[in-house]
């Protein structure tokens, strides 16, 4: 599980996040939308630690991360896999050798088991005999695949996606939401989704977060989402026509 | 975290200091340590960096091979053909040609006008290579996996450099030398036998070790500064562009900064 306190995080003196508390729990796909530019990255890059936040406490399992000193954070950075919005494979590296360079730097695996996790992994992502092949060589589905290949590779204890379906067609954006949904329940993860896509919402939301302009507006599950009075959110929510034909038949 | 990456991580991008000119060197100057300081960190696998050095040492030494090799032969004859024509007078002895060409060989031509040369090469190919990293996200995902980037992105290049240039300098001053006899030879502007004696005239080993420490601290010069362009670039493919051709302007400059104050101190 991972618990977020009174987070706020500033750029040049203006709030980007403002006072986010949240809990996100093991096991669950939890997403967290909103619009473009309301802070849904800014809030990823404090919980992984690429950005720290100027108030506020995250905790992974009880651990305070926010107090950390480097060496402790590299213990815990070692239990997290993520998926970058652009895959962000190494891309002078095979296929192969993205998904075992955390193999190599984190672990005292033989070359045959190695062998073996690369092709559970890949097998795992729905992709057969791409070892070899350059990343500029895959589609972007494929690319997101390896992505999730390599973030799951060191059996990570926190899955964190970044608008994981981002430049995907809807059959292979629906895939790979489901991929990750079907990893999250089996490995028992605790995965954070952002996103603004609905599709991905009714599909893998186990709990859903809404923020906008920085602040935490709602949270909830899929269910409750299509019934709230939220204005804002039902304003997010029922942007497209086809939303709009959802609401317009309930009853 | 340690409290000086923390500040820097937090603070760096608020600081007013960064909007006054004056204070930018500063500003630059100590982020430029605090990124040393992160490098030489304890890597988390000492093989994997092994192997990373002498991939390095590879692609950006022995590649750049050739260039040398073709810039040495060349520089030596026209320091040759130059020093014959400008010292052509009746109490100048024929082998203070060979001499001379030398000691501006060992001296300088070939530890300064390489490491400007490598430079140009090594020093853009770093920063772009890092810079495109840093904008893919690739940065990010080996600083996610708990992977310090900064050292295992630029340790390995500057041990890679700091071996491999001191034998390309070498090989550059054979090569140099060689071009001078070989001009030598062939435009008659000096007895080949007198440009010999010159050559060997009053040989000093200390020469070799100056042009030695010079051509080491020049190849940290050039990997940590390109490293320092690459690693801070924000943007995209424009601002890689702009970091590439900073890491080579930066690198020449304090290569020549560093020849005056190592030249002073080494040889006054």
């Amino acid at each position: 599980m991972i618990r977020v306190e009174a987070i706020w995080k500033y750029f040049e003196r203006q709030p980007v996040l403002k006072d986010v508390s949240l809990e996100f729990e093991q096991g669950k796909t939890n997403l967290i939308i909103g619009r473009s530019g309301s802070g849904k990255t800014v809030l990823m890059k404090c919980l992984v630690g690429l950005l720290e936040a100027d108030q506020g406490k995250i905790f992974y399992d009880d651990r305070d991360f926010s107090a950390m000193q480097f060496k402790a954070r590299k213990k815990i950075r070692k239990e997290m896999g993520m998926l970058f919005q652009g895959a962000a494979l190494f891309d002078s590296m095979t296929v192969e050798e993205n998904i075992t360079f955390p193999l190599n730097m984190f672990t005292t695996m033989s070359r045959q088991e190695k062998r073996q996790r690369v092709d559970f992994c890949l097998e795992r992502v729905n992709l057969g005999a791409v070892h070899h092949l350059l990343p500029a060589e895959l589609s972007g589905g494929m690319k997101k695949r390896v992505a999730i290949a390599r973030a799951i590779a060191i059996k990570p204890k926190y899955l964190f996606c970044d608008e994981p379906n981002s430049g995907l067609d809807p059959p292979t954006a629906i895939l790979i939401d489901k991929l990750i949904n079907e990893i999250t329940h089996d490995l028992q993860m605790t995965t954070i989704v952002n996103t603004h896509d609905m599709n991905s919402v009714m599909e893998i939301g186990d709990s859903v977060a809404f923020i906008h302009e920085g602040s935490l507006w709602w949270s909830g599950s899929r269910e409750q989402i299509l019934h709230t009075s939220n204005k804002e959110l039902n304003h997010f929510v029922y942007a497209t026509e086809l939303m709009r034909t959802i609401q317009n038949q309930k009853p | 975290m340690p409290r000086i990456v923390r500040f820097h991580r937090q603070n760096i991008s608020n600081l007013a200091v960064r909007k006054h000119t004056g204070m930018k060197l500063f500003y630059h100057i100590g982020k430029y340590f605090i990124l040393l300081w992160m490098i030489m960190q304890r890597p988390e696998r000492a093989s994997i960096y092994r192997r990373q050095t002498i991939a390095e040492m590879d692609y950006l030494g022995l590649d750049s091979l050739g260039i040398v090799a073709i810039v040495s032969v060349f520089m030596g004859a026209v320091v040759t053909i130059q020093t014959a024509f400008n010292t052509d007078h009746p109490l100048l002895p024929t082998y203070a040609i060979g001499f001379a060409t030398r000691q501006a060989i060992i001296l300088e031509f070939s530890p300064t006008v390489i490491s400007l040369i490598l430079a140009g090469k090594v020093g853009s190919s770093i920063a772009s290579e890092i810079g495109t990293m840093r904008v893919t996200e690739q940065i990010d995902a080996l600083e996610v996996m708990g992977v310090n980037a900064a050292s295992y992105l630029i340790l390995p290049k500057i041990i890679a450099l700091v071996i491999i240039n001191p034998a390309l300098v070498v090989i550059s001053m054979f090569l140099g030398i060689f071009g001078g006899y070989a001009a030598a030879g062939l435009t008659d502007v000096v007895p080949l036998s007198n440009f010999i004696y010159g050559i060997l005239f009053e040989f000093s080993q200390f020469d070799i070790l100056y042009a030695m420490i010079k051509t080491v601290v020049f190849a940290i010069i050039i990997a940590s500064v390109a490293g320092y362009f690459g690693f801070y670039t924000r943007g995209g493919a424009l601002q890689v562009g702009h970091a590439s051709t900073k890491a080579v302007v930066f690198s020449s400059i304090y290569i020549i900064l560093f020849n005056l104050i190592l030249t002073q101190i080494l040889l006054a």
